[in-house]
């Protein structure tokens, strides 16, 4: 391990690690089409993809930001700054010492295992989780499931990744997604054979570094007739990162009958622009349910979607964002009815802390020729103190006859009887405020499987620790 | 002995004084219940006691063993051993009776102590069965979709399991049928004993038929007014509270 203490300027406020590494795969700061050929060189990717990936550039180039109706931190991106590639065992360091006590606390409280906290405080490039993972990937491949880094997916299964890829979040979608396009790296490919019931939880168990926890990571999972899947992504721990761009792309595909379940928990650090573009589509009777939980991060930007392309389909997202000083998460649901007799079902609940701030966009999308269409939405925000502010904008088109919506929406603030009421039976101001929003959040928070939900309800209560007052 | 002791309180809530002057005083071991007419600051006593945030005490002192519990927050006086029984108990969404419970006997252990889980429902059921509580109720959030009764029931399991020294019931009885009394009534005097000294509030005397006081007291406009025996309760059942206005004496202290 390289003694970089010289050359590390630590600026704990802002975040940013500013160091000078003589790296050979180093692909440079900004983005011209020189790092684009450096990406696909590095990685010996085939030429088709170097012509989408340029492609992609000049999408992403074109497009504007989206300032007219999203919140103005999205200018304060600085794009010629920003590394688009750092290969495995490059990433930027920190010795144990360096790291700030209140993460260490927050590893104890969420009960991390010794092995994987220096990984996430970035004093270890990478995690070999394989050993830990051992048992799902056996289980995994007894099952006939393929499960492998998109990287290794394109170049040995590019019969299945080229069918699907780019299919359901297209190129031009959006500035962002253009961006993933061009200079993608990391995240997972997964094919679920007919019939096959995956029985583990998913999560990327390959080797774990800087490339695949990455900036723009791109992942495809592709669940075939009458299959199911559960995927798990991310974790509840804080991440360090010098990178403060992660753009991902996920895309979805639900062949007829199948099901799957994709579980997010993000807790970037709070100077992190997270701006993600995540959609399913899903055929005749297949499923697709997203569990999303917004922990982190300045700004995240995240609206999972599903396309309900086939008769009876159904889509489902559910969402709990947390937002603390100095963040904002502008999360939300895009539900676009294709077929008859699809339903949708959006599920959000927020929580704003101190000058916090959480928005709420769903779009909810059934054109005139289609019958039996079901839609629901709740969206429920909680406001801790007064300087607290949430923000709701629903953009529902629902036309044609038969086909029926709901959207309910309420905002509420933690009463002060339950408050003194949970303070007679003992409980400091502090547990009862913790309490309260765990309660406010709790049907929602058991829809996560179990590691999860008890991590998620720790870290809730860490983060109204500091907000009592 | 220890005791709760209520000196010359005055209390006011927004420049309006409710409290002028109450001294009242009950030990371990002991059932008082405190009568009075609506607006005679029964409630705000309660609360106060508890610390509730919105009432300032502008002169006198609460005791409890001797020491003023004044300056103690409302979680602190809990600790300390005091309870109260809400008049109108409050709704968390979310939270389960069981995990409600767990958290507040949690509270009261030292730093690095966890509840043993196996006692915490051994003792949870048990109370639940003496106050006729289906075992389908610890998984209900806390008070949502209860009955009046069923909130005040709740109310004295909770009295039953966190086993304070001194609990202050403030009119466990209002909005109870028959049936839902006895039950709750059953309740309370299967936790009264020689570990637990209870302040009962009261606006009818037909709570005091089935928990039976050692001493009554008559609150009025703010203080107490005239202190006995359980006679009093039955007296003032049939001559009413307007009886004392005109036999209005010195403000009365303790027993």
């Amino acid at each position: 391990m390289s003694t970089q203490s010289d050359s590390i300027a630590i600026d704990r406020d802002i975040g940013n690690f500013f160091y000078n590494v003589a790296a050979t795969r180093d692909a440079g700061v900004g983005l011209t089409e020189k790092t684009i050929d450096y990406i696909v060189d590095v990685k010996g990717e085939p030429e088709w993809l170097r012509e989408f990936r340029k492609s992609a550039y000049n999408v992403f180039k074109s497009k504007p930001l989206p300032t007219h109706w999203a919140g103005d931190e999205l200018k304060e991106i600085d794009f010629d700054v920003i590394r688009y590639y750092l290969a495995s065992g490059e990433a930027a360091k920190r010795t144990w010492e360096e790291v700030p006590e209140d993460i260490k606390r927050t590893f104890e409280r969420l009960g991390i295992p010794e092995s994987e906290r220096k990984f996430l405080a970035g004093v270890e490039a990478q995690f070999d989780s394989e050993a830990v993972y051992s048992n799902i990937k056996k289980a995994v491949a007894d099952q006939g499931v393929i499960f492998m880094g998109s990287t290794d997916a394109l170049k040995e299964r590019p019969d299945l990744f080229r069918k699907w890829f780019g299919k359901v979040i297209p190129t031009g979608d959006n500035k962002f997604s253009a961006l993933n396009s061009a200079v993608f790296s990391g995240g997972s490919f997964i094919y679920v054979p007919p019939g096959v019931k995956v029985r583990h939880p998913l999560q990327a168990y390959f080797r774990i570094n800087a490339e695949n926890f990455g900036q723009f990571e791109r992942t495809l999972i592709i669940a075939d007739e009458g299959s199911e899947v559960m995927y798990m992504e991310g974790c509840t721990a804080p991440k360090f990162t010098t990178a403060t761009l992660h753009s991902a792309v996920v895309e979805l595909v639900a062949l007829r009958g199948a099901k799957i379940q994709y579980i997010t928990v993000q807790n970037w650090a709070p100077n992190v622009f997270n701006l993600v573009t995540k959609r399913g589509l899903a055929m005749e009777e297949a499923e697709i349910k997203w569990i999303d939980c917004n922990i982190g991060s300045r700004l995240t930007m995240k609206y999972p979607g599903v396309v309900l392309k086939g008769r009876k389909s159904r889509g489902e997202v559910i969402s709990i964002a947390l937002a603390g000083d100095g963040q904002h998460q502008d999360t939300g649901a895009k539900m676009v009815h294709a077929a008859d007799e699809t339903t949708s079902n959006v599920v959000s609940k927020s929580i704003s802390i101190g000058k916090g701030r959480a928005t709420y966009r769903g779009l909810v999308h059934v054109p005139k020729h289609l019958k039996g269409c079901k839609n629901n939405t709740e969206c429920d925000a909680l406001l801790i103190n007064a300087s607290s502010r949430t923000d709701t904008y629903p953009a529902i088109t629902v036309r044609g006859t038969g086909n029926s919506t709901q959207h309910e929406a309420s905002v509420s603030q933690i009463n002060a009887e339950q408050i003194f009421y949970m303070q007679q039976r003992g409980l400091s101001e502090g547990q009862a405020m913790s309490l309260a929003v765990n309660g406010f959040v709790n049907d929602l928070v058991s829809q996560f499987p179990m590691e999860y939900s008890v991590e998620l309800k720790r870290l809730i209560d860490l983060e109204m620790e500091g907000s009592v007052g | 002995m220890s005791s709760i002791v209520i000196q010359e309180l005055r209390v006011s809530i927004a420049d309006k004084e409710i409290i002028r002057g109450l001294s009242l005083e009950f030990s371990k071991g002991e059932v008082h219940a405190v009568m009075g007419p609506n607006g005679s600051g029964k409630s705000t006593l309660a609360k106060v006691m508890a610390g509730h945030p919105d009432y300032q005490v502008t002169g006198g002192d609460i005791l409890m063993d001797g020491v003023s519990i004044l300056e103690m927050e409302p979680d602190e006086r809990s600790r300390q051993g005091l309870f109260m029984a809400f008049q109108y108990p409050m709704e968390i969404p979310g939270v389960s009776n069981a995990n409600f419970l767990r958290a507040a006997l949690q509270a009261r252990l030292p730093e690095g102590e966890e509840l043993d889980a196996t006692e915490f429902y051994y003792r949870l059921y048990e109370k639940m069965d003496l106050l006729e509580i289906r075992r389908e109720f610890t998984a209900r959030s806390v008070n949502e979709g209860f009955s009046g009764g069923e909130k005040k029931r709740n109310e004295i399991l909770q009295l039953a399991v966190l086993e304070p020294t001194f609990a202050v019931l403030d009119e466990t009885d209002s909005g109870l049928d028959i049936d839902a009394l006895k039950v709750v009534a059953k309740g309370v005097n299967t936790i009264r004993g020689p570990g637990i000294g209870i302040l009962l509030i009261t606006h009818y005397q037909r709570l005091l038929n089935y928990i039976v006081p050692d001493f009554v007291h008559v609150m009025s406009e703010g203080r107490i007014v005239r202190s006995g025996g359980k006679e009093l309760a039955l007296e003032l059942e049939s001559r009413g509270y307007d009886w004392l206005k005109a036999d209005k004496g010195e403000p009365v202290g303790a027993k």
